[in-house]
């Protein structure tokens, strides 16, 4: 067992745990950030899809010990004094969702996509979206969504 | 093991569902104080028993309610509307279009109305959420309810002003009388006090016609909740003092344990080990110790040979399931005279994997013991199934036992039972602590139910006009569902045949209506090209049925089937089917690389009927995710398996339709506001296999007829088939 600090969305958190404890049980046990969810355990649905230092990443697949130190983004870290962000604002006018479960992953992901690629076609969209799952088959909502947010960015894609 | 087979007399069974959104710390409620605690106001109930719904006018407090109540409504004295059903959502969306339907009857706004759902001590009795039941049942049931709480206000409004209550006009949550302009809101309207009303369903409801507030495309109601991850689903439930179990499964199914060594997980700090016979579980402080924990138990099992994928059909055909020979669902005219008639003769098998539901939350519970209280917050499909699973197996009486279903991670049919829940309230009671059980995503593909496997024998006629005259459809193991054609043929012989399945399945969305039309489907695509007419023509040829004909016709239009000329790089595909009062046709445009032969699904038009539309963005959302989910299997999704072991219990090797795999998709939905609205989140799902099917024969000649078409490899033998996707 070690003490591991993490910076998970702006503040520093100690957590003591062996360093190969995946980063997902950690912030869903640990520091009680249930927004993130497991769906496979094995970096296949994207589920737990955290950002670490603004990367789209499965936090089932990295030890807390590697992602100690880092900047990690996830779902709770997203709104801001009451107000979302535009891809979670497009998310909900789209309608982006079934069962909703993917979706914390799949907002994330969309938000380092368009860090990336502030303006993708959709074939851009489907590339970077690709390692997440949605069940429910909510995907052709979802491109809507990221259409949408790459408009409401305010980075010159217009409305 | 327990083999769950709910296909033949199906479903009926087996469905169940409901929810409830208890936050993670507070305490639970029980009925009797939650009645207490819902303060003054009208609570109106409605009950099967057409005798309780004469008794009205009583208080509530301290009423025992008549026990055969299907849901109930309150109105408190701020006006606030609280709906109680044993139905649960699971993404199908019902939490905002059942609210819609109470606040179109009730006359308050959206807006006004919480549902409490899926909470075993909260709710009334409910068999389930499966069976596209919700909206032609639960549906109507609460805007019966909500009428009659309307009408109820009205008339003590009258009574109140001594007015006529004709004249009185109720909206947005108020009676008001246009002639004195007096106007009382329905909370005032209660006057503080605790009453009830007891109906039974026979009130005159609004046409849809005059809707204002169903109809309406309202977004998910607490939307907002799932983009910034506070939902709490039941694999995020907490409770002071929780610990965190995981089972040692077995190697194979029907395995024996043999030997076991669990002194090295013993050592691990914080871990209890629970046993009890060939029940084995650790319990930790948190999950990750809990698996590791159950990594080094040291296990043998002695696991008995048993089929695989190589010969499962036949295997299924010739293990019946034992008891009575099923009578046919259909045997009308006679088969063997109308096929002497008939100019085109075809005789085809067809088959369908076993598929996994999978869906993205596994199955999870937590499981808290109070005072010889068993509380277990579970994703189900049936709350109350669960409930008397574990008063069942904990021998208690149902009163004691509490299970809860937050909205959860969605099931498709596939949770429609509570292993998670039991094997949580047995670790919690070991330990005399909470205990939460998430299985893992391997647990989830081979310990749960999986969609039936068949196989599909059909032999049909067709005279030279073409003209069907004779039908026949065998279904062995896959299931009744959908096997009754839909088209005019006089002479039929239509039968399911139960197999013994070596593997344990149960209920999915749109059950065996997918591999029965898909069968169905296929034929009527070979008959047309045997017959040289158009597939579209064939069908509606063959087809009365003015609401199927009406979907087929608006596919083809949208697709613009008249001028869809295939060719080898490009196919296009017709096809429809009807079940569970939904109507769907389905029109793909299949895209094949000769060179690679691969597959890809570039755009589907599916028409969608089913009555009158509750909420049409929820709708298209189903119907868009149905077409989604059907890709795999159509395309894709299979198990595999030999001697009692899945080989593919994995996202990594069970291949799920991802966003690449998603065709342009436009969904024409026709509303009938003359007839009833049916439930929608099933049958959508029956039409996309056989419209790729016969595009892909459209454009390549090959006819595919086993489900999944373009996998890497055949589940049967390893070899690689024609097409690839």
């Amino acid at each position: 067992m070690s003490e591991f600090t993490l910076i998970v969305n702006g503040e520093r958190r100690r957590v003591v745990t062996g360093g190969d404890e995946p980063l997902l049980s950690v912030l869903r046990e640990h520091l009680k950030l249930t927004g993130t969810k497991y769906g496979c355990g094995e970096g296949q649905c994207g589920a737990c899809t955290v950002l670490v230092d603004g990367q789209a990443m499965h936090s089932c697949q990295v030890p807390v010990s590697v992602a100690a130190g880092a900047r990690i983004t996830t779902i709770e870290g997203l709104e801001q004094d009451g107000k979302l962000t535009p891809v979670q604002q497009a998310f909900l006018d789209e309608g982006a969702m079934q069962c909703g479960y993917c979706t914390s992953g799949m907002i994330l992901a969309a938000t380092a996509l368009l860090r990336q690629t502030p303006h993708p076609n959709d074939q851009q969209i489907v590339e970077g979206m690709n390692h997440n799952i949605c069940r429910c088959g909510a995907y052709p909502r979802i491109v809507k969504a990221v259409r949408r947010a790459a408009g409401m960015n305010g980075r010159g894609g217009g409305r | 093991m327990s083999r769950l087979n709910p296909l033949n007399g199906a479903t009926a069974d087996v469905q169940q569902e409901s929810r409830a959104a208890t936050a993670a710390g507070a305490a639970p409620l029980d009925r009797r104080e939650f009645l207490k605690g819902l303060g003054a106001g009208l609570l109106v109930c409605l009950a099967h028993d057409v005798a309780f719904a004469q008794e009205s006018g009583r208080t509530y407090g301290g009423h025992e309610l008549p026990k055969e109540i299907s849901a109930w409504i309150h109105i408190a004295a701020d006006g606030k509307v609280t709906v109680f059903t044993g139905k649960v959502e699971v993404g199908q969306n019902i939490r905002t279009s059942l609210a819609q339907q109470v606040a179109e009857e009730l006359h308050v706004t959206f807006d006004s109305i919480t549902m409490v759902m899926g909470d075993t001590d909260l709710v009334p009795w409910d068999m389930g959420t499966f069976g596209s039941r919700t909206t032609p049942t639960m549906g109507p049931q609460l805007r019966h309810m909500a009428w009659a709480a309307r009408e109820s206000l009205v008339q003590m409004a009258a009574k109140r002003w001594n007015a006529e209550s004709e004249l009185l006009v109720a909206a947005e949550g108020r009676v008001t009388n246009p002639k004195t302009s007096l106007s009382l809101t329905y909370g005032e309207i209660t006057h503080g006090e605790k009453l009830v009303r007891i109906v039974n369903g026979d009130s005159p409801l609004t046409p849809a016609t005059a809707w204002k507030v169903a109809g309406k495309p309202i977004p998910k109601v607490n939307g907002r909740d799932f983009v910034t991850g506070k939902h709490k689903y039941p694999s995020d439930i907490e409770r002071p003092g929780m610990m965190f179990g995981a089972i040692l499964r077995p190697d194979g199914f029907d395995a024996k344990l043999t030997s076991l060594d669990t002194s090295a997980a013993e050592k691990m700090s914080g871990v209890r080990i629970v046993r009890d016979g060939e029940f084995v579980a650790v319990v930790a402080p948190d999950g990750f110790t809990a698996q590791q924990a159950i990594g080094k138990i040291q296990a043998t099992w002695s696991v008995p040979s048993q089929p695989s994928n190589h010969g499962l059909f036949e295997y299924l055909k010739s293990h019946p399931e034992d008891g009575d020979a099923e009578q046919p669902e259909r045997a009308i005219g006679s088969v063997p005279d109308a096929m002497a008639s008939a100019d085109i003769k075809l005789q085809q098998q067809y088959t369908v994997q076993y598929i996994a539901h999978a869906p993205l939350e596994p199955r999870a519970a937590v499981a808290e013991w109070k005072d010889g209280k068993l509380t277990v917050w579970t994703g189900t499909q049936r709350p109350f199934g669960v409930r008397d699973q574990l008063a069942e197996a904990f021998s208690l009486p149902d009163a004691q036992v509490r299970v809860i279903q937050p909205d959860m991670g969605s099931g498709y049919g596939g949770k429609h039972t509570g292993e998670a829940a039991f094997e949580a309230a047995r670790l919690a009671k070991a330990v005399g602590k909470p205990v939460k059980v998430v299985w893992t995503r391997k647990e989830e593909f081979t310990w749960g139910y999986l969609r039936p496997a068949g196989l599909i024998e059909l032999k049909a006629g067709v005279r030279g006009e073409g003209k069907l005259v004779a039908w026949e459809h065998h279904n062995y193991n896959s299931g009744p569902s959908g096997i009754t054609t839909p088209y005019d043929v006089t002479s039929q012989l239509i039968q399911f045949h139960p197999s013994k399945s070596p593997l344990r399945q149960g209920s999915y969305r749109g059950l065996a209506s997918t591999a029965n039309n898909f069968a169905r489907e296929s034929m009527m695509d070979e008959l047309a090209h045997a017959a040289g007419i158009d597939p579209l023509e064939f069908r509606l040829k063959n087809l009365t049925d003015s609401r199927l004909r009406a979907v087929l016709q608006a596919a083809a239009e949208k697709f613009g089937w008249a001028t869809a000329k295939s060719r080898a790089e490009r196919g296009c595909g017709i096809a429809c089917g009807t079940e569970k009062g939904g109507y769907v046709a389905t029109c793909a445009e299949v895209v094949v690389v000769p060179a690679s032969k691969s597959v890809r699904i570039a755009r589907v038009v599916q028409a969608w009927e089913s009555g009158a539309i509750v909420n049409p963005d929820g709708l298209q959302n189903q119907i868009a995710g149905a077409i989604v989910q059907a890709i795999g299997g159509a395309l894709f999704e299979q198990i595999l398996f030999a001697n009692g072991q899945l080989l593919n219990p994995h996202f990594a090797t069970y291949r799920l339709p991802r966003f690449k795999d998603t065709p342009q998709i436009e969904v024409v939905l026709l509303d009938r506001k003359d007839l009833p609205s049916a439930g929608a989140g099933e049958t959508g799902i029956m039409g996309l296999a056989p419209a790729v099917g016969n595009a892909i024969f459209a454009a390549t000649g090959a006819r595919l007829r086993s489900m999944p078409m373009s996998p890497r490899k055949n589940a049967e033998d390893g070899a690689a088939p024609p097409y690839q996707s």
